[in-house]
């Protein structure tokens, strides 16, 4: 049902979107104001798209007391409706190809169109899991070359590209250190962290059945090297560290932190969230790390597609090599390519067949579109971009009231602080965020990492325009012009989305997860 | 300059004196002497997108794929049609590119499609709760470990001989650190032997429907037996048109891949996972779950809920570290259930039982060909065979027919799919025939 002009004029919120026009985020007719209907709704007993093949065989049921009594309520719906169905709920989101995304930590870089070309190819999409080596050489051959690259970016030369998502190689990284501790006969019982760590940190840590100890940050965004010195003892089966960190500050003590770390026996592991800002400028294994995960959605560009899917290898030391998932891909010495499945010491799998393929084709395209230059320029125009982002929301006065929470050069991306904006104009980051929308930009990460407070996190990676970025940040100045004269405008945005604020609460009270049928 | 990037030198100027600094060599300047590469990476300098495309297609060209041979490989994963509106609809940079949907008023077709998929898992398992989707199926298997375990504080877990092999590798391999113990339980002619009510140590049974053998379980009756602990039933959700429900059968938890619902075989992934369980593990599940709301004005509207189970909020005290899912693999799922229908189900779930038990009947009156276990099956069969099946595997192959999975020396594990017609079945009989003569 469309909105009526009594509706329009009846309707306290559509008449602030008339007071407060802007070139909104995603809508652009009325049409998508619609009252969102499911695709159950639009469903009619009788309707179809599918067409089964023609019964060439005697027909067979099966026993009675196996059978379902009554089918599933999927929709009943022909072709054209479903294609619109979709294509009207594609128009209610924002996408990376329609404009700026700068959701920090996330890296959402542009992806190529190649990538879909090259991944569809049905000797690609059509190849079976369980198909023999031999007549899968060129799947074998890509995901080797794919392992040899990921290992020079990284400095460790042994990768497993198993893992299906970052925090899927964390669990793989917290795994192969128990298993390198315990084969010497070492049991232990803590891991630490970083109090700027991603969540996925600590939540990994206690699915590998270790215990969380926090280590705190100095006064330069780096780790608090007092305490992880008094926290680092035998019990420490290994550090977990994003460098640069989730504040965008590389820590310049790191040799320190690696020398701490092995001086107790542990391991050090690299959250390679942040990947993105140091290719080809430095590497974790460089650095005294034994084992890095890399996102490739992130770093080497994947879709995200709204959460997936992603893919999180990890690459490890010497040391560690025998632990590590299997089977492995190899390359033999005829030069062909193998699964080797002979690994005694490895932890095992974690997860069906060989990881996520399809991916590894996006990301060895990637970097054979790049090579090493090319991606040593993408970390140099991320690191330039995030600066530049930077000084201009400074030279626009932004960062009077969102400063910076470490006033000095960031890496790829940093953290400005909400705290003055709502102590002297009451507005919250949440509601900078949502007044962005307004101004068709993505918000960036807010909230997090969490000891700053009212934080915001802000990526711009290097596949944005100078002029992007400027426009950002003058959306920014804008919106704190505003907030200054008139903060209600900003607490009650968005205007010009297809829906707005929503009751978040009210749905986590009071669960509807499902459509009822 | 990279074709991705757009900085020009004139750029690079203005930028680098905005900033205040001299070269981009001077923003990295926190990087110690010691640790800097001082070397340019060795990998070869990029390539035009052409050359790109030609080293791809060349790879790709050295692979057998499904294309190429009248395959009968399952084991997990299977060789289905993939409408090609799915390619149409995920194409779309609305869906594709988007990250999780963390700005709930610029993500309503994500946070949608989320509600419409959990509706969908949910119908098709019996079970009153789906998360928004896992990484894929034996993955899933272990997350239903985790929540056991975290749910009844007991350690033990019984697993059926007959669970996909890469659940329980998975499973074990998850577990490392819980302090777990996984016993496995007997199957005797294709069926999971439970004959008592199970220890009141055990967190969670593990059962495969239809098993990794193809045999349909008797989820019913194992039910009766599983006493404290957590029935975990692992799917294939295109049987369940025609299978009875795990939800109605008393299982807690049904956990499966989501590859045979219009995911393509994409050498193994990526591919989806799907979780579903009872409504009071509900505040316990992995990952994200998409609920409906209202907005402001009253509209309709949807939103991830119950976020404080999840890891960006409670740390090490989360349900799951999970963060990055399957939402796109988790679309193409919603869309491919929209287009077979309620009715569709249920027709190509009839149309591969009907060809899979007429390609038993074939296989086995073949000589040196006997069956694995008489148990009814749905889309897939194992065969005991008179010769080493990976060569048998072997010898079909290269007159054209990929005749299955050779899951032990002598056994072959043969999957039906829609895409292979009578005439594919005879011809695989003919093949096999020679190979065991």
């Amino acid at each position: 049902m469309s909105i009526t002009e009594n509706q329009l004029h009846a309707d306290p919120s559509i008449e602030a979107h008339e007071l407060h026009p802007q070139r909104s985020a995603v809508i652009e007719t009325e049409q998508q104001r619609d009252h969102a209907k499911t695709i159950y709704e639009k469903s009619k007993p009788g309707r179809r798209a599918f067409v089964a093949p023609e019964l060439d065989v005697p027909k067979h049921e099966l026993p009675a007391k196996f059978r379902r009594a009554e089918a599933p309520k999927l929709p009943e719906i022909a072709e054209p409706e479903i294609v619109r169905h979709y294509n009207r709920l594609s128009k209610r989101n924002f996408d990376l190809d329609s404009g700026f995304y700068p959701l920090g930590s996330c890296t959402m870089k542009h992806n190529p169109k190649l990538h879909e070309r090259v991944a569809a190819l049905p000797g690609h999409a059509r190849l079976h899991p369980l198909t023999n080596p031999k007549r899968a050489q060129g799947a074998l051959e890509l995901m080797h070359s794919l392992q040899v690259a990921l290992g020079e970016i990284a400095g460790l030369p042994h990768v497993s590209l198993q893992p299906s998502a970052g925090s899927h190689g964390e669990l793989a990284g917290v795994l192969v250190t128990r298993a390198y501790h315990e084969d010497r006969g070492d049991f232990r019982t803590k891991i630490l962290t970083p109090d700027t760590a991603h969540g996925t940190n600590p939540a990994t840590v206690t699915m590998g059945g270790y215990e969380v100890v926090k280590v705190g940050t100095n006064a330069d965004g780096g780790v608090d090297i007092e305490d992880l010195r008094a926290k680092a003892d035998d019990q420490v089966a290994c550090l977990m560290l994003t460098n640069p960190n989730t504040l965008g500050v590389f820590d310049a003590n790191i040799e320190e932190i690696a020398k701490i770390v092995h001086g107790v026996g542990a391991t050090l592991y690299y959250d390679g969230a942040n990947l993105n800002a140091v290719m080809g400028k430095t590497r974790p294994g460089d650095m005294g790390f034994d084992i890095v995960h890399y996102n490739l959605h992130k770093t080497f560009t994947q879709p995200h597609g709204g959460g997936g899917p992603g893919a999180g290898p990890i690459a490890v030391s010497d040391r560690i090599e025998p632990y590590i998932t299997k089977p492995q891909v190899v390359k033999l010495e005829d030069g062909t390519f193998d699964l080797d499945f002979d690994r005694p010491k490895s932890i095992g799998r974690l997860r069906g067949f060989q990881g996520n393929f399809g991916v590894f084709v996006r990301s060895y395209a990637y970097i054979l579109s790049l090579g090493g230059d090319g991606l040593q320029e993408a970390s140099e125009l991320a690191v330039l971009n995030a600066n530049y982002l930077l000084a201009k929301l400074r030279e626009l006065g932004v960062t009077d009231l969102l400063p910076p929470a470490y006033d000095r050069l960031c890496m790829h991306e940093f953290v400005l602080s909400g705290a003055p904006m709502k102590r002297e104009l009451g507005l919250k980051t949440l509601d900078l965020a949502k007044r962005l929308l307004d101004h068709n930009f993505h918000p960036p990460t807010v909230y997090f990492p969490l000891l700053v407070e009212e934080a915001l996190l802000i990526e711009p990676t290097e596949t944005e325009t100078k002029e992007t970025l400027d426009a950002f940040a003058e959306a920014m100045a804008e919106i704190l012009r505003e907030g200054a004269e008139d903060p209600e405008i900003a607490r009650n945005a968005p205007y010009g989305t297809p829906v707005r604020r929503l009751d978040e609460a009210g749905a986590a009270k009071r669960p509807v997860i499902r459509q009822p049928l | 300059m990279s074709r991705y990037t757009s900085a020009t030198e004139t750029d690079r100027q203005e930028m680098l004196a905005a900033i205040g600094v001299e070269s981009i060599d001077d923003l990295f300047a926190d990087v110690p002497e010691g640790v800097r590469l001082g070397r340019p990476l060795d990998i070869a300098p990029g390539k035009p997108e052409q050359e790109v495309f030609a080293r791809l297609r060349d790879l790709a060209a050295k692979n057998v794929s499904a294309e190429d041979e009248i395959s009968f490989l399952g084991a997990g994963m299977y060789d289905h049609y993939v409408p090609a509106l799915i390619d149409s609809i995920l194409s779309r940079s609305e869906f594709l590119t988007p990250y999780t949907p963390y700005q709930p008023e610029i993500s309503q077709g994500g946070l949608q499609v989320m509600f419409e998929y959990q509706t969908a898992i949910s119908e098709l398992t019996g079970l009153p709760v789906s998360n928004a989707s896992v990484y894929e199926g034996p993955s899933a298997v272990a997350a239903a470990g985790w929540l056991a375990h975290t749910h009844t504080k007991k350690t033990k877990f019984l697993v059926s001989e007959s669970l996909h092999p890469h659940s329980l590798e998975t499973l074990a391999t998850t577990s490392a650190g819980w302090g777990t113990t996984i016993e496995m339980l007997p199957v005797v002619n294709g069926l999971t032997q439970l004959d008592e009510v199970v220890g009141d140590d055990v967190a969670a049974i593990f059962v495969g429907q239809p098993n990794f053998h193809g045999a349909i379980e008797d989820i019913a009756a194992l039910s009766q037996f599983k006493g404290s602990a957590l029935l975990v039933v692992q799917a294939d959700p295109l049987t369940l048109g025609v299978l009875r429900s795990p939800g109605e059968d008393g299982v807690d938890i049904c956990v499966g891949e989501g590859q045979t619902l219009g995911n393509r075989l994409d050498f193994g992934g990526p591919s989806f996972g799907f979780f579903a369980a009872s409504q009071a593990l509900l505040r316990r599940m992995p990952g994200r779950i998409a609920g409906e709301t209202t907005d402001v004005d009253g509209r309709r509207g949807f939103v991830l809920t119950l976020q404080t189970r999840e890891q960006h909020i409670r740390r090490e005290k989360a349900t799951s570290n999970i963060c990055t899912a399957q939402a796109l693999n988790a679309l193409a799922g919603v869309i491919y259930l929209s287009w077979l229908g309620r009715e569709g189900l249920v027709e190509l779930g009839e149309l591969l039982v009907s060809r899979t038990h007429y390609a038993r009947e074939t296989l086995a009156a073949i000589d040196g060909v006997e069956l694995w276990h008489d148990q009814p099956v749905v889309r897939e069969f194992a065969l005991k065979l008179s010769k080493n099946a990976h060569e048998v595997v072997e010898f079909c192959s290269a007159r054209g027919v990929n005749p299955g999975f050779a899951f032990d020396d002598n056994g072959l594990l043969v999957a039906i799919t829609e895409q292979r017609s009578k005439a594919d079945i005879d011809r695989l009989a003919e093949v096999l025939k020679e190979a065991l003569a």
